[in-house]
C-alpha cells in the first residue's frame, strides 16, 4: 500500500472519541455466516445475554432446522465447578448426533474471555475425539464491534484452507461429488472454467462473505479482464475452502476484515492486494483496476462500464446532489459508503466508525481523499469509537439531510424531524459490485423519497391535499 | 452448560432496564461490553419509541478491563447526571460484567457524592434470576428506596385518600400488550368509581412513590411483575393486595369482587354485582359468544396452552370454563414459580408441563395433536410445522405484540379480544364440516412435509437407509434430486443403487 502523491491539500482528520456508543455485538455474524456456509454449525458459547440478543434483537428466530445454538454458560461454568472440556464435549456430541455438520464453529464471547476459557486449547483435542473440525473464533465485544465478528471467523478459517490443490482429478471429483449431486439438474456452474478465457497469473483468492449471486457477479467482472478467481473465503461449504499456496494473491471485499488480511499475509504467506472496496461503481472500478495492475493487465472497458452504471442511476443522483449525510458509525462500511455517496454529489460532515484500521483501509482512505478533491467538497471528519450523545448534539447543530445510524437511534431521530436510514440495511443488502450500486442508492434515497411522497407534510398537516385517487 | 436454541425469558438486566426505563426521568447506566446494549434497539424498534431510550452503556473494553472500570463508571454516572438531570440513575451490570466481581456498590456510593440525583445499584444475581424475576426485584428495590428516603425526610404520605383508590403495579415497557392492558384497567377502575393513586412503573415519577401508601389497595394484574412490591407495601403499611388477573369474563368478575371485598373491609360500601352482570350479559360480547352457535363446534376440541404463569393460567381457565374447550396440556416456562401454576390449573387440564426447553413443548404438541395451540412465538413456529393453528398469548415479545390498534388482554374488552383470538385460531362452523366431508382443502401429505409430489415414487428400505446417512441439512435436497432422476427414468422404486446412479450421473 503506497501513498500515491504528495500533493494533497489537506489530510484526513482522525479522532478517537472513545465514547459510549451503540452497535451490535460481533456474535451477530452468526446470522449471516451460518446461511453462507451451508454445512456449518455455529455454537455460541456465552450467557443468556448473548442468546437473547440473537433471538430478539437480531430477530434471528429459530426456525425448522437451526444450524446454530447457544452453549449457555451457567453458574457452575462461571465458578469453574464444571469441567469445560467435558461440558463442550457433551454438547458437541449432541450436535454431531442431531445435525452432523462438516464443521462446528465455536464463537467465543466476552464471558469466555473474562473467565479465560481456553477454547483454542480445548478444540484440537475435542476435534480429534469427535472427528468433526472445530474452528474457534473469539467474536467478543471487548475487542470487536458488529461486523468484525465475521473477521474473527474468517481469520480462524484461513488456517484451515488447504495449502496444496488436491493431487488427482479423481480426488477432486470425490471431494465434489456430494456437491454435484446437490446441484443436479441445475446448470453446473455459473462461471464456466474455460481456461482459454484467462490470462496466466498467480492464483487469486478473494475473502469476505457475500451472498452467492454477488460472488458470481464479482467473479465474472474479473473474468472479463482475464483474471481467474481460484476461490473465495468463505466458500459455500466448509469442505470447499480455497487452496492457499504460499505466494497466492489475496484481496478483500469488505472493509472490516483487517485481521483476516493480516492472518493471510503473516500465517499463510499470501500477498495482499490493498485496493479500495468494490462498493459503488467508483469503488468497484478502482478495485478491479488495482487487481489488474498487480497482475500487469491493462483493464478493458471499465470506463464504459462505470459510465453506464452512473447514467443508469441519474434519477437517484438528482435526489442526492448537494445533500449531506452523517454517519453515526456501526458496521465499518462507513468509509466506503461515504466515498461513494460523495461521488454521488453528497457532502459528509462526519464519519463515525467503531474501529479504523488505517493500513487495511489505506487504499479506500486514499480514494476518499481523491474523491473529495475531485468533487470539491470538504474532507469528512472521521471519528473512531464515537460518543453517541455528543454525536446527537452535533447532528442538531449540523442538521444533515440524512443520518445513517444504528437501530436504537432511528425512531427518536425521525421523531425530531431528521431523516434516517438503518446502517444494518447496508450490512445485509447486496451492495457490492457494479450492478448493485443502484441498490445502495435505493436505500439511501428512500427516506428522501418518502418525504417527497408525503410532500413534506410535517406534523400539523397530516394528509395530502388534492389527492387524486 | 446448556444447549439452547430458544429462550422464553431474557437475561436479568433486561428486566431491570424494563423497570428503570418505564419510569419518567430515570436513566440507567449499563456497565457492559459493546453490544450488550440491545435493550435500546428492542425498546426503540418494538415500542416505536419517539424518545431516546434512557439507557447508556459505559462500555467495557480491553483497556477498561486492564485498568479497572471504577473511574469510567463513576464518570459516566456523574456525566449523565449533569447532562440530563434525571431523578434517579440505576446502575446495572450484565451477565458478563457481573463476573468481574467488582464492588459496584462502592462505585455507586462514590458517584452519589458528586451527583444531584439519586444513584442506585440494581441488586440482582445475573446467573440465578431471569428477566421476569429481575424486573420484580428491581421494582421492589426502587419502591423500597424511595419509601425509606421519604420516611427519613418526613414527607411520607400514609393517610388514605378520601375516595377509594388503587395502585396498579406492574405496567412496564416491553411488556406483553401491557400498554393496552393499562388503558383497559384505568377505564375499569373509572367504571368502578375508584381513583388511580399511581400506576407503576410505566410513566410514573419516582417522586410519586412516597404517596404509594395512600392507596386503599394494590392491584397486581401480572404474577411476574409487581408481587414483591405489593408484598412489601402490605408488610409496611398493611395495604391489601388484589392479585386476581382480570382476564376472561369469569376472572374479571372475580377480580372485581375481590376489590369489592377489600374496599368494604375499609369502610366503603360498594356493590359491583350489578356492574358485573351488566358487563357480562350486555356489554361484553364474550359471554354471548360462548353461547352462540359459532362456539358450539368448539365443544370438546383439544388445545395446548403454554406461556408465562399469568397468561397460561388465565387462558387455560378461559378455554375450559368459558368455551368448553378441552385443555390437554397447560404449561409454563416460569419454573421458579411452578407451584403457583400447578395450583391454578389443577382440575382444568389433563397434563401440566413446567419447562424452559422448547423441544419438550414441541414434542408434547406433536404427541397430543391438539386442534389449536395457545402459546408463545415459539409454539407458533411449532404449529406452522405441524399445521396446527396457534394464537400467541404470552411473551417473549415480538413486533406483533405492539399493534397500533387497541388490543388489551385484560378486562371486558380483553375478553372480547380473547374470543377473537380463539375464534380465529380454530377452524370453525361450516368450514369444519366441509373439511370433514371433503377431506380438507388440499391433499398435501402432512407426514413428510415436502413440496414434491412423490405419490408415484417409493423408497426401498436400503435406499432409505442410504439416504439417512446423508447429513440432515442436505438430505432434503439429495432426496429431491434423486427423485427427479428416478422420475426422468421412470423408476418407481428408489433403491440404494438408484441413489448411487443418480449421484454418478451427476459426477459423469
Amino acid at each position: 500500500m503506497t501513498v500515491a502523491d504528495n500533493q494533497q491539500p489537506q489530510a484526513l482528520n482522525f479522532e478517537c472519541e472513545t465514547g459510549n456508543y451503540h452497535t451490535f455485538c460481533p456474535i451477530s455474524c452468526v446470522a449471516w455466516l451460518y446461511q453462507k456456509i451451508e454445512d456449518s454449525f455455529f455454537l455460541v458459547i456465552g450467557t443468556k445475554t448473548c442468546g437473547y440478543f440473537l433471538q430478539n434483537a437480531m430477530g434471528v428466530m429459530i426456525f425448522a432446522e437451526p444450524r446454530y445454538a447457544m452453549a449457555e454458560l451457567e453458574e457452575g461454568d462461571i465458578s469453574a465447578q464444571l469441567n469445560d472440556y467435558n461440558e463442550l464435549k457433551r454438547l458437541c456430541e449432541q450436535i454431531k448426533r442431531d445435525r452432523n455438520p462438516s464443521v462446528i464453529v465455536w464463537i467465543g464471547t466476552c464471558t469466555t474471555e473474562i473467565i479465560k476459557m481456553d477454547l483454542e486449547g480445548l478444540a484440537p483435542k475435542l476435534e480429534a475425539e469427535i472427528g468433526i473440525p472445530i474452528v474457534v473464533a473469539r467474536a467478543n465485544g471487548l475487542d470487536y464491534a458488529f461486523t468484525q465478528g465475521e473477521d474473527t471467523v474468517l481469520a480462524a478459517m484461513a488456517h484451515r484452507c488447504p495449502s496444496k490443490p488436491p493431487e488427482t482429478e479423481t480426488e477432486k471429483n470425490e471431494r465434489n461429488s456430494i456437491q454435484k449431486l446437490l446441484n443436479f439438474g441445475r446448470k453446473q456452474d455459473d462461471v464456466n472454467a474455460d481456461e482459454s478465457d484467462y490470462v496466466d497469473h498467480p492464483p487469486l483468492v478473494l475473502f469476505g462473505s457475500l451472498p452467492d449471486p454477488v460472488v458470481t457477479q464479482l467473479t465474472l467482472e474479473l473474468k472479463r479482464q482475464g483474471i481467474k478467481v481460484s476461490g473465495w473465503l468463505p466458500a459455500k461449504r466448509f469442505t470447499e475452502l480455497p487452496v492457499l499456496e504460499e505466494g497466492s494473491y489475496v484481496c478483500g471485499v469488505n472493509p472490516f476484515l483487517s485481521r483476516t488480511a493480516t492472518t493471510l499475509m503473516r500465517r499463510r504467506k499470501c500477498k495482499l492486494i490493498g485496493a479500495p472496496f468494490p462498493i459503488g461503481p467508483d469503488g468497484t472500478r478502482a478495485w478491479i483496476e488495482k487487481i489488474c495492475s498487480v497482475f500487469g493487465i491493462e483493464p478493458k472497458g471499465l470506463d464504459e462500464r462505470e459510465a453506464g452504471i452512473w447514467a443508469n442511476m441519474e434519477d437517484y443522483l438528482e435526489l442526492l446532489r448537494g445533500k449531506s449525510v452523517f454517519f453515526m458509525g456501526d458496521n465499518l462500511l462507513e468509509v466506503s459508503l461515504a466515498r461513494f455517496l460523495i461521488r454521488c454529489g453528497m457532502t459528509v460532515p462526519e464519519i463515525g466508525i467503531p474501529y479504523m484500521d488505517k493500513r487495511y483501509q489505506g487504499a479506500e482512505l486514499e480514494l476518499l481523499q481523491k474523491t473529495c478533491q475531485e468533487m470539491g467538497v470538504p474532507l469528512p471528519r472521521i471519528v473512531e469509537k464515537p460518543d453517541n450523545y455528543n454525536q446527537i448534539q452535533r447532528i442538531y447543530d449540523l442538521k444533515p439531510d440524512l443520518v445513517i445510524t444504528g437501530m436504537a437511534h432511528a425512531n427518536p431521530l425521525e421523531a425530531r424531524g431528521i431523516n434516517t436510514k438503518w446502517s444494518v440495511e447496508f450490512t445485509f443488502a447486496q451492495i457490492h459490485g457494479f450492478s448493485n450500486a443502484r441498490d445502495i442508492l435505493e436505500l439511501a434515497t428512500r427516506p428522501l423519497r418518502r418525504n417527497t411522497a408525503l410532500k413534506d407534510l410535517g406534523w400539523e398537516k397530516l394528509v395530502k391535499e388534492d389527492a387524486t385517487v | 452448560m446448556k444447549l439452547a436454541y430458544w429462550m422464553y425469558a431474557g437475561p436479568a438486566h433486561i428486566g431491570t432496564l424494563r423497570v428503570a426505563s418505564s419510569f419518567k426521568n430515570v436513566h440507567a447506566i449499563m456497565h457492559a461490553p459493546l453490544g450488550d446494549d440491545y435493550f435500546n434497539v428492542m425498546r426503540s424498534m418494538l415500542e416505536r419509541e419517539r424518545d431516546f431510550t434512557p439507557v447508556t452503556t459505559s462500555v467495557v473494553d480491553r483497556n477498561v478491563l486492564a485498568r479497572g472500570s471504577q473511574e469510567k463508571v463513576v464518570d459516566n454516572i456523574t456525566r449523565k447526571d449533569q447532562e440530563e438531570h434525571p431523578d434517579l440513575i440505576v446502575l446495572t451490570p450484565t451477565c458478563t460484567s457481573s463476573i468481574l466481581q467488582e464492588d459496584l456498590q462502592n462505585f455507586v456510593d462514590r458517584a452519589q457524592l458528586e451527583s444531584q440525583g439519586d444513584v442506585l445499584l440494581a441488586d440482582v444475581n445475573h446467573y440465578r434470576y431471569n428477566e421476569l424475576q429481575a424486573s420484580d426485584r428491581t421494582l421492589q428495590q426502587i419502591v423500597q428506596y424511595y419509601i425509606a428516603k421519604a420516611r427519613k425526610k418526613g414527607d411520607l404520605r400514609t393517610d388514605k385518600t378520601e375516595q377509594p383508590s388503587v395502585n396498579i403495579i406492574g405496567m412496564s415497557t416491553l411488556g406483553f400488550h401491557s400498554n393496552h392492558d393499562c388503558r383497559e384497567l384505568r377505564s375499569l377502575m373509572a367504571d368502578l368509581g375508584i381513583t388511580i393513586n399511581t400506576v407503576i412503573p410505566e410513566g410514573a415519577s419516582v417522586q410519586d412513590l412516597k404517596t404509594l401508601p395512600r392507596a386503599w389497595f394494590n392491584l397486581v394484574p401480572y404474577r411476574e411483575l409487581g408481587m414483591m412490591t405489593a408484598e412489601f407495601l402490605q408488610a409496611e403499611f398493611g395495604t391489601p393486595t388484589v392479585d386476581v388477573t382480570p382476564m376472561g369474563v369469569v376472572e374479571t368478575a372475580r377480580c372485581i369482587r375481590a376489590i369489592q371485598t377489600v374496599l368494604n373491609q375499609q369502610g366503603a360500601s360498594v356493590d359491583y354485582d350489578h356492574y358485573i352482570d351488566e358487563q357480562t350479559r350486555f356489554v361484553s360480547q364474550a359471554a354471548w359468544f360462548s353461547r352462540s352457535i359459532d362456539c358450539q363446534n368448539l365443544t370438546g376440541k383439544k388445545a395446548v396452552v403454554f406461556g408465562d404463569n399469568t397468561h397460561a393460567a388465565a387462558m387455560t381457565k378461559i378455554l375450559v370454563r368459558e368455551m368448553g374447550i378441552k385443555v390437554v396440556l397447560a404449561g409454563t416456562y416460569c419454573k421458579y414459580d411452578a407451584d403457583w401454576f400447578r395450583q391454578q390449573v389443577e382440575g382444568y387440564c389433563d397434563e401440566v408441563l413446567i419447562s424452559e426447553d422448547n423441544a419438550e413443548i414441541a414434542n408434547a404438541i406433536a404427541r397430543l395433536e391438539p386442534a389449536a395451540i395457545f402459546g408463545t412465538q415459539m409454539e407458533r413456529h411449532v404449529g406452522k410445522r405441524l399445521d396446527i393453528p396457534c394464537g400467541v398469548i404470552a411473551s417473549p415479545i415480538h413486533i406483533q405484540n405492539f399493534p397500533v390498534g387497541y388490543k388489551p388482554f385484560l378486562g371486558y374488552e380483553g375478553a372480547n379480544q380473547m374470543v377473537d383470538l380463539v375464534y380465529n385460531s380454530f377452524t370453525l362452523g361450516m368450514e369444519d364440516h366441509l373439511l370433514e366431508i371433503f377431506g380438507g382443502h388440499d391433499t398435501k401429505d402432512v407426514i413428510t412435509k415436502d413440496m414434491s409430489a412423490n405419490a408415484d415414487l417409493s423408497w426401498s428400505k436400503d435406499g432409505l437407509a442410504e439416504l439417512n446417512k446423508i447429513p440432515g441439512f442436505v438430505r432434503g435436497k439429495v432426496k429431491r434430486n434423486t427423485e427427479k432422476f428416478a422420475r426422468d427414468r421412470q423408476i418407481e422404486s428408489i433403491t440404494a443403487e438408484v441413489l448411487y446412479a443418480a449421484k454418478e450421473s451427476v459426477g459423469a
